[in-house]
């Protein structure tokens, strides 16, 4: 239980059959702290928070890569700072909570409230994701937190989002089929939702409204469909930019009017 | 320059003025001191007939230039006109009523509940030794104010005359006085600066709320309690690492199940590097923190945060004193915290809709008193230590809080009224003439941290020795003997019923 195999130099992997959280995440930190730089992790059974607890490990955490078979449990890269996790497997929920830099790439679904407060880094998920996808995620200066999902997502997409992006590529609706999502960016109040495929109007929320797809926005858009083709090895030829709309929030000060000055 | 009334400021006015100022035109000197110093422009010099005069409508009785006129010349006094008296309709009943059927908003205030709820500090008497069980001198015997905040292991073993136990992560504090959360942003620059200095000075520990933690400050991250609340706002790794402990806001006691709008004007250039938002953007911070709907998720939390410090430090959990804290408190126990942090209903706030400041919430003694009752029935009582806040107001409130139960008291409005505060309540505005819940620079740089650090100082030297000469009273040497040792109180006043909910007897018995 809890091997560790030794690789290339640089490159360590964990058998995590057995370990509960805190052991796992340990062995990744000291991993990191002797140096290495390639990790992982096997047989992950719903342990919590892995990538949380690198900080001051090394002088940069950017080269740092994380592979996870199986299937992480909730918080996955909460507070992560610039390490790449990949998972191959589906991944729970709060994957990247309060996020501040670095790439989490899931070969799958993600459970509820992916990308939770980020405000940086990227996030990809090949499938779908649940509820309150984006849930406040913000942006300040050059960091903007960006969250592609493959498939469809449940309600409250963008709930109170202040900035970044999402892109939802509708790739795993069904021919004709619509988007289920209700009440998208519920309280949003910052950067902008690309949704592609059908839904209804009544499916959004009062906070947005829809807006011009930029040239500036074809070019973000058109970048990241083609790293989520080449992250999973997925045909992105049938995407056409034409059939994403583009929601923004109607008011950057929801609450302004709420108060009697 | 006529004179102008309070629409031009874009008061619609229906309102008969709260305050009367009153200027002495023989002393008047005209020396403007009080035109420069009002930022709600009451004063204004009238240039056809060369005399100040006052927009009394726009006052909010602040006494800023009161105190700071050279010559004495103004008084100001609460209206003594006043609405027709009422028994049942006061006169801020009417005025909120006006100010809502103006605007359809929400009536805003700041600071702690100003209503005349009873406050039980003052129905609760400290004992003293008389013959039997010496009192005691704290200039001669040494006494002890040394608490340590964390967790407390079940059992200590020592071995070869060491500590053989692990111990979980705790902060040593000289004195169980610490700066409740005060965050960059509601207050300004200069005050948080002035708590750090002072807490760093004192040997205890100051909290910088929801606001983030700015770069000059992390050179007192060793007195620093940083909070991590459903705004996220600043949180990232540097910033949790960079504390002594981890604070996970859920509530706030002057504003219990609500969150909070930090407007786009006070977002300036410096609050939005340490909010790390984008600066004139409204800092959201929504009633619930979204990943806790549940005690497990709470432990979710607490663990994801003790992940991310490498379980270095303590994590306090703060709730508002609410009708069901005990059973709160014990599933925050339960969920791993270290500290729980009660804040009763006399809490202060930089805002709070005003109906909920003075409705929602208990009085800190009774939810301070249940919560330490209900952990010890537990068992659980060691498991975390508890920091009680929300209307301490001198260091008898602080003895009489520590025999109920607290391991620590947290102060904010007090600290403030140190540092100047004469709680017109309008911290809301952004304008506080006394430089504290501002950020404009002109009104900040009113406040001189070196002052304002000594000012802090002195309050907490000077309550920490009256709590040694209380304790002398008492005949015990250490606060550890006076904690949740109720035997020290009795109750004047009081039913039966409020009698039992404090755990204390009533006096004469």
């Amino acid at each position: 239980m809890g091997e560790c195999v030794l690789m290339a130099p640089g490159c360590v992997e964990i058998d995590a059959s057995g370990l509960d959280f805190s052991e796992l995440n340990r062995r990744v930190r000291s991993e990191v702290c002797r140096g290495k730089r390639e990790i992982v992790l096997r047989n992950v059974t719903g342990q919590r928070y892995i990538g949380t607890n690198l900080y001051n490990t090394a002088e940069s955490l950017d080269q740092v890569n994380i592979t996870i078979y199986g299937t992480p449990g909730n918080d996955l890269g909460a507070f992560l700072d610039g390490p790449t996790i990949t998972v191959f497997g589906n991944a729970m929920d709060g994957i990247g909570n309060t996020m501040n830099r670095g790439l989490i790439a899931v070969h799958g679904r993600a459970g509820d409230i992916a990308g939770f407060s980020a405000r940086g880094g990227e996030i990809f998920i090949r499938d779908n994701a649940g509820y309150r996808a984006g849930i406040h995620m913000k942006e300040y200066m050059a960091m903007k937190p960006v969250m592609v999902i493959g498939g469809t997502v449940q309600d409250f997409l963008g709930e109170y989002m202040a900035g970044g992006v999402i892109i939802i590529l509708g790739l795993t609706l069904k021919d004709g089929e619509s988007h289920h999502c209700r009440y998208v960016g519920t309280g949003m109040h910052g950067g902008a939702i690309f949704i592609r495929g059908n839904f209804a109007e009544h499916q959004l929320s009062k906070a947005v409204g829809k807006a011009d797809i930029t040239s500036e926005d074809q070019s973000l858009l058109r970048s990241y469909i083609d790293r989520y083709g080449a992250l999973f090895d997925a045909d992105v030829s049938c995407v056409d930019l034409a059939e994403f709309t583009k929601l923004v929030p109607l008011s950057v000060r929801p609450y302004k009017k709420l108060y009697a000055y | 320059m006529n004179p102008r009334k309070a629409s031009d400021f874009g008061i619609r006015s229906n309102r008969l003025s709260e305050f009367a100022v009153e200027r002495d035109y023989e002393r008047c000197i005209k020396c403007e001191v009080c035109i420069r110093q009002c930022s709600f422009d009451v004063h204004y010099r009238d240039t056809e007939d060369d005399v100040i005069r006052q927009r009394p409508e726009l006052c909010v009785g602040c006494q800023r230039c009161a105190v700071l006129c050279p010559t004495h010349a103004l008084v100001i006094r609460q209206n003594p006109a006043g609405y027709r008296a009422h028994g049942s309709w006061s006169g801020e009943h009417i005025k909120d009523i006006n100010i809502q059927a103006e605007t359809g908003g929400v009536v805003l205030t700041g600071s702690g509940n100003d209503k005349q709820a009873p406050v039980y500090w003052d129905r609760l008497l400290i004992n003293a030794s008389q013959v039997t069980n010496p009192s005691m001198e704290p200039l001669r015997e040494p006494m002890e104010l040394r608490t340590y905040i964390g967790a407390k292991p079940d059992a200590v073993v020592v071995e070869n005359g060491k500590l053989a136990t692990e111990m979980p992560p705790r902060v040593k504090l000289d004195t169980p006085i610490i700066f409740s959360a005060l965050s960059y942003g509601a207050i300004s620059y200069q005050v948080q600066k002035a708590l750090a200095q002072a807490a760093r000075e004192l040997g205890t520990l100051y909290n910088t709320g929801e606001g983030g933690l700015h770069p000059d400050f992390y050179e007192y991250k060793d007195n620093t309690i940083v909070q991590v609340a459903s705004g996220r706002f600043g949180v990232h790794p540097e910033y949790l690492n960079a504390a002594r402990m981890v604070e996970i806001k859920i509530g706030q006691g002057a504003k219990p199940g609500i969150g909070g709008h930090l407007a786009g004007e006070k977002v300036s250039e410096q609050v939005s590097i340490t909010r790390m938002i984008p600066p004139g953007t409204d800092a959201i911070s929504p009633a619930p923190q979204h990943d806790i709907y549940s005690i497990e998720d709470l432990r979710m939390l607490i663990f994801a945060l003790k992940e991310a410090t490498n379980y270095r430090v303590p994590i306090s959990v703060k709730i508002a004193a609410v009708h069901n804290a005990p059973a709160i408190a014990s599933g925050i126990v339960r969920a791993g915290a270290d500290v729980v942090a009660i804040d009763g209903f006399r809490g202060g706030t930089g805002a709070a809709p005003k109906v909920i400041r003075d409705n929602v919430g208990l009085p800190i003694e009774f939810a301070l008193a249940a919560v330490d009752r209900r952990l010890r029935d537990e068992g659980i009582r060691n498991k975390v230590s508890i920091i009680a806040g929300g209307g301490i107001r001198n260091s008898g409130d602080i003895v009489k809080a520590i025999a109920l139960g607290a391991d620590a008291v947290y102060i904010g409005t007090a600290a403030l009224i140190a540092v100047g505060c004469t709680l017109c309540q309008k911290c809301y505005s952004g304008k506080c003439n006394w430089g504290i819940a501002t950020q404009n620079p002109y009104l900040a740089k009113r406040v001189n941290p070196n002052i304002a650090r000594q000012r802090l100082v002195n309050l907490v030297t000077g309550w920490s020795h009256e709590i040694k000469e209380m304790l002398g009273g008492m005949g015990v040497n250490s606060i550890e003997s006076l904690r949740g040792n109720r035997s020290q109180l009795r109750g004047i006043g009081l039913s039966k019923e409020e009698l039992e909910i404090l755990g204390v007897r009533p006096a004469g018995n």
